[in-house]
């Protein structure tokens, strides 16, 4: 089965990508990819052909998902930041201002977005992921998009509000 | 948004700055937005949008990958795991016995300690879950695809006519079973996966319980529903995700509750 590995260990640094701009920690990236890791060696005997990289991006949609629900539980551990004056200048600006639009997204738009966007995954490759028809990938890439822009365009504190 | 008769769809947008389209009808929007500055405009926004977040973090492919996410190390903890097992299973069972040893005496004394015996039971079904969901080698004693042998050898064990439920309706594949020591004698222990590698299981002991209504306890990570039918008390554990856990929980329950009014 050295193949599998081999293909899984190839996803790792993708897998990290995806993870970091999902959670936008490292620590709690790296978390979350050493939860898949182990996860998918474990089930090994689950995989029957198909995409191993769809799947591992599979394993860790879900896991991060459980990860929130259970943040969400706890309220005190979900504080919105206040020092979120807008970026005046500088070469993080814009980094950080696309960080803070897709932490304004619903879960669910978010990995969609990120999984094309970043990880280049096709959108059936994502209706896969997201266990939903292509139509729905496509509603919820498009939400997205209207959500970060209006968050850009300055449509901030309103957004905010209405979490 | 878009022109309802507009040859040129939303959906076709999105594909065209995702690189989705084939090359004919790429070029067909191509030419079609420089007719339509505001499409165009707003078609810039979202690539600027993607470029934006592949600017933020396409350079984590290029960092080292840390020393814990190399497979090496995590296979080689899982197999840590693996050799370890049978200490840990021991420790277990002992703080199984000890706790479930303890409610047994107290509910002895005072039939009013029952939610107590009860609490003792979904823990012990709650550490056995924890310990066992872990487990990458030996998870079950007795693999899924001997059903039939399993669910005669733990009745036996039991003595009690089991019935070990089939998930495949919602995605659960049946990975085994094995035999635990539990504060009133055997238990059974039945252990399924879904496609993504989430592990549920049930365990199930003779109890001297009070028929009850499901209850739900969930620690960090895991949770677990937990009823007790006429002889029988049964806890669902998995992931702490109560809304999934609950649909399980339910079709573990109606295969249960059927198997019982057939013997009725």
């Amino acid at each position: 089965m050295a193949t599998f590995r081999q293909n899984v260990e190839a996803t790792i640094p993708a897998l990290r990508r995806y993870a970091r701009a999902l959670t936008r920690d490292a620590d709690t990236a790296d978390d979350l990819v050493q939860d898949t890791l182990v996860r998918a060696l474990r089930s090994e005997h689950l995989f029957h052909g198909g995409d191993v990289r769809s799947w591992l991006y599979t394993i860790l949609t879900n896991l991060n998902r459980n990860r929130l629900r259970s943040l969400a539980r706890r309220p005190a551990l979900s504080p919105i930041e206040d020092n979120d004056a807008p970026d005046l200048a500088g070469p993080e600006a814009g980094g950080r201002d696309i960080e803070r639009a897709l932490a304004t997204l619903v879960e669910d738009q978010r990995n969609a977005l990120l999984l094309v966007v970043l990880e280049g995954l096709s959108y059936r490759e994502v209706a896969e992921v997201q266990a939903v028809p292509i139509g729905t990938v496509m509603s919820r890439l498009a939400r997205a998009r209207v959500q970060i822009k209006n968050y850009l365009d300055g449509g901030r504190p309103a957004l905010r509000r209405v979490k | 948004m878009i022109d309802r008769d507009s040859p040129v769809t939303e959906d076709e947008l999105h594909a065209y700055i995702d690189g989705m389209l084939p090359a004919d009808r790429k070029a067909a929007i191509a030419a079609w937005l420089s007719d339509h500055p505001e499409q165009a405009a707003l078609v810039a926004s979202w690539r600027a949008q993607a470029e934006g977040i592949r600017a933020r973090y396409g350079a984590v492919v290029e960092e080292p990958v840390p020393e814990r996410l190399k497979l090496d190390q995590v296979l080689s903890r899982n197999r840590t795991n693996g050799r370890s097992w049978a200490a840990i299973a021991a420790a277990a069972a002992i703080v199984a016995f000890i706790v479930g040893g303890a409610a047994g005496w107290m509910a002895r004394g005072a039939s009013a300690a029952a939610p107590t015996g009860f609490d003792a039971f979904a823990s012990e079904a709650l550490d056995a879950y924890k310990l066992y969901v872990v487990e990458v080698r030996h998870p079950v004693e007795v693999p899924g695809s001997e059903r039939v042998h399993m669910t005669q050898w733990l009745s036996k064990r039991l003595g009690e006519e089991l019935r070990v439920p089939d998930l495949q309706t919602i995605g659960l594949k049946l990975v085994g079973g094995r035999l635990l020591p539990g504060s009133t004698g055997a238990a059974a222990f039945y252990m399924y996966e879904n496609s993504s590698g989430e592990r549920f299981t049930i365990y199930c002991a003779k109890a001297d319980l009070p028929q009850s209504a499901l209850r739900y306890v969930s620690e960090d990570k895991f949770a677990a529903f937990y009823w007790a039918d006429d002889k029988i008390a049964y806890v669902v554990s998995g992931p702490a995700n109560r809304e999934q856990l609950e649909t399980v929980t339910k079709v573990v329950y109606e295969q249960i509750d059927k198997s019982a009014a057939r013997k009725l």
